[in-house]
């Protein structure tokens, strides 16, 4: 591992990784499927996209002109609002995963995950330059803005789209009828970790009260 | 637009931001300050007072004998002020002699002259012309009567005759203003259609100024199964009527309105304050972060819930415009841009709180409030806060912009939560082209029309004065890779050409 690290080849085969996103980017159907059928993605290429998707959408709160955004700092818990997004992927990857496998996915979990990332792209590299675009134009160009923030996302949309079913080898159909699938067992998980949550509290609170009791009694 | 955005925006930051923002406007309600104002967020900020009690007064303060029976109508004409005792059927018209000083001029609770009813009879609200004419609403009689100056009966305005109206119905009217040219407008209970609008010499014209019709989804498509019995015991789909209105100085008429849904005021779909022209149309600038209709929060508290109750309106010289909110006893200042100046008040015994507020008028920037419940005149004077910002704002609408800028440095030295302050004196530093610094202004208020304009200027100033270096930076980056481009084919013809083959 620390070998590796050493290893310049290793700094090579991340940067092409990385730079591979690019061409997924602009050749979706192609760029997925050779993304892990030709091994031309790497984790830390996909880490690294979804560490600046993060990144981003922090910096977004404050170095946007604040004719788009305002932020109510009170408010804010940084925490909570990276895992606005980090959750929602977590859980999509998870439940896209639990069942394609079951249909006949070819896309094992880490795939899936590599592939959601690499599907962001858009994101980072449209919101930053917007960012900083945004601070040189009056309300009468806001519409410059929205247009392409909003074509950020819908494109972010698409490619994962795309890439779901160059990773499972699925045909279209199929593949948007796991995508819808795949948000119905996000709302499972919800569903399951609320439970999960609520029988711990009140599992923990019943020893809780019995510890109390025995100490009244004692 | 960007409401949208900004909910969208609120969306995203997700529950946690709404709990605790909720949480926090409910932790700040509780040991409010007496006057108060909201900022960008809609969070409650204290603020200083600007206004304070002078006096309250009472019939017997003015050496009156009998007690005021739950008073409705109150008229401010240049230093009279006439009351509508409703109660003992009479009007009291007194001058204000000094700043405290008050002298009964006249009661009167009869008329002369050529008409058969001559006692007043619950009269509810009163106007009086530039020539000194004097219409009241006379309710008990069903009529508004026009007498002059020396109570002589000249004209009356009844029922109006008109297709919607049946014959039948007694006529009550409850307000009514008066334009230059004589004209009546009044409020009648049990008319909905609109204002009734009389001509000069007596005639009804027509309805101006119907509220829009508002109506649930819902509710409609219920009607449509509805059977016909069932459709006649629901709510009918009909305009709200106006609670009050008011005359301003340049005959536009504010009409208030209370008692509306919340979803409605919430949605936009009805409003409070209303300000029509001579066609009925509602020209209201509502240019504030929220819709001009009090308070923003209407959990219960204190026996009242529910959103602000406008029962009454006056407009100053400058525009800005006050409305009394008789649900939790409060007064709201919005200036012309629809931005809340003030709020101030509540329910109580004390003074400058009221039990049952019915009236708002105004001299000069003086308030008088009447309680109806309580029999009293409230005298609210602006503090040196409030004659700050009326400076400020009158100042500027004069074109004395340095003026304006210096007297909002004052108020924003003594409140420094006070957003219109910020505004401003952006305003003003925008008028003196520092569009540098006015742009700071407003980014700290989050005004983005007025940082726009700001920035537009500054913008084009930048680029006027860079613009040798603009061009400069233009021209050198299409020419360095295009020089770079063509030395690199030299260098390659000069690497490869035949003549240095050895």
């Amino acid at each position: 591992m620390i070998a590796a690290l050493k290893n310049k080849k290793t700094y090579q085969e991340y940067l092409k990784s990385l730079k591979f996103a690019l061409y997924c980017t602009t050749h979706p159907l192609d760029g997925f499927w050779d993304l892990t059928h030709e091994k031309r993605g790497t984790y830390a290429a996909a880490n690294t996209i979804l560490f600046l998707t993060l990144l981003i959408r922090v910096l977004k709160l404050r170095y946007t002109s604040f004719i788009f955004i305002t932020v109510y700092w009170e408010g804010i818990n940084i925490f909570m609002y990276i895992a606005s997004v980090a959750f929602p992927l977590a859980m999509f990857v998870v439940g896209n995963w639990g069942l394609t496998t079951l249909f006949d996915g070819k896309g094992r979990l880490g795939q899936v995950y590599m592939a959601s990332c690499y599907a962001l792209t858009p994101y980072p590299l449209i919101q930053f330059p917007l960012m900083i675009f945004s601070n040189f134009v009056t309300v009468d160009e806001a519409e410059f803005y929205s247009v392409l923030s909003a074509i950020s996302l819908v494109w972010a949309a698409l490619l994962m789209i795309a890439a779901m079913g160059q990773i499972h080898e699925f045909n279209m159909g199929k593949n948007l009828l796991f995508m819808v699938a795949s948000l119905f067992a996000m709302l499972v998980i919800v569903f399951i970790l609320l439970l999960f949550f609520s029988m711990i509290s009140q599992g923990v609170a019943y020893f809780i009260s019995l510890a109390k009791e025995i100490m009244f009694r004692l | 637009m960007k409401k949208i955005i900004k909910s969208i925006g609120a969306l995203a930051l997700g529950a946690t931001v709404f709990m605790t923002s909720s949480l926090s406007v409910m932790a700040s309600d509780t040991d409010n300050s007496y006057t108060y104002n909201y900022d960008y967020w809609g969070d409650v900020q204290d603020s200083p007072d600007a206004y304070t009690v002078t006096n309250v007064y009472t019939a017997s303060s003015f050496g009156l004998d009998l007690n005021f029976r739950s008073p409705q109508g109150m008229f401010v004409k240049d230093n009279m002020i006439y009351i509508c005792d409703t109660g003992n059927n009479r009007i009291v018209q007194i001058e204000r002699t000094g700043t405290e000083q008050f002298e009964v001029v006249r009661i009167f609770d009869t008329i002369k002259g050529d008409t058969d009813v001559k006692n007043l009879s619950n009269p509810t609200d009163i106007a009086v012309s530039d020539e000194g004419d004097i219409f009241i609403s006379d309710n008990g009689n069903a009529r508004i009567i026009k007498i002059d100056s020396d109570l002589n009966y000249l004209l009356q305005f009844d029922l109006p005759v008109d297709s919607t109206v049946s014959a039948e119905s007694t006529f009550q009217p409850s307000k009514i203003v008066i334009d230059t040219a004589g004209r009546v407008y009044c409020i009648a209970t049990s008319i909905n259609q609109g204002l009734c609008k009389y001509e000069p010499d007596g005639t009804f014209s027509g309805f101006v100024g119907a509220t829009p019709v508002t109506f649930d989804w819902m509710d409609y498509i219920w009607k449509k199964f509805a059977t016909q019995e069932q459709r006649v015991r629901m709510t009918s789909f009909v305009p709200t009527a106006y609670d009050n209105i008011y005359m301003d100085h340049e005959g536009f008429i504010y009409a208030c309105a209370g008692g509306m849904d919340e979803d409605d005021l919430d949605s936009g779909a009805a409003d409070a304050i209303r300000k029509l022209n001579l066609m009925g149309n509602d020209i209201l600038v509502q240019n504030g972060e929220y819709p001009a209709y009090g308070d923003l929060y209407w959990g219960k508290g204190g026996g009242y819930e529910g959103p602000s109750y406008f029962t009454d309106v006056t407009v100053f010289d400058n525009d800005i415009y006050v409305c009394l909110d008789k649900n939790r006893g409060r007064l709201f200042g919005y200036d012309d841009q629809g931005k809340t100046v003030f709020c101030f008040g509540g329910n109580g015994n004390m003074d400058g709180y009221f039990r049952q507020p019915a009236a708002l008028e105004h001299m000069g920037h003086d308030l008088f409030v009447l309680d109806s419940l309580d029999c009293s005149i409230t005298l609210f004077t602006p503090t040196e806060f409030g004659e700050l910002i009326y400076s400020a704002i009158e100042d500027f609408d004069e074109g004395n912009y340095e003026a304006s800028g210096d007297s909002w440095r004052k108020v924003m030295q003594l409140d420094g939560n006070y957003d219109l302050a910020y505004i401003g004196i952006g305003r003003s530093l925008l008028r003196q082209k520092e569009y540098r610094e006015a742009m700071d202004y407003f980014e700290l208020k989050y005004d983005d029309e007025n940082y726009s304009k700001a920035y537009k200027q500054y913008r084009k100033e930048w680029v006027e004065e860079h613009i040798v270096v603009i061009v400069i930076v233009i021209l050198a980056a299409f020419l360095i890779p295009l020089s770079i481009g063509r030395i690199k084919k030299i260098k390659y013809e000069i690497d490869t050409a035949d003549i240095f083959e050895t």
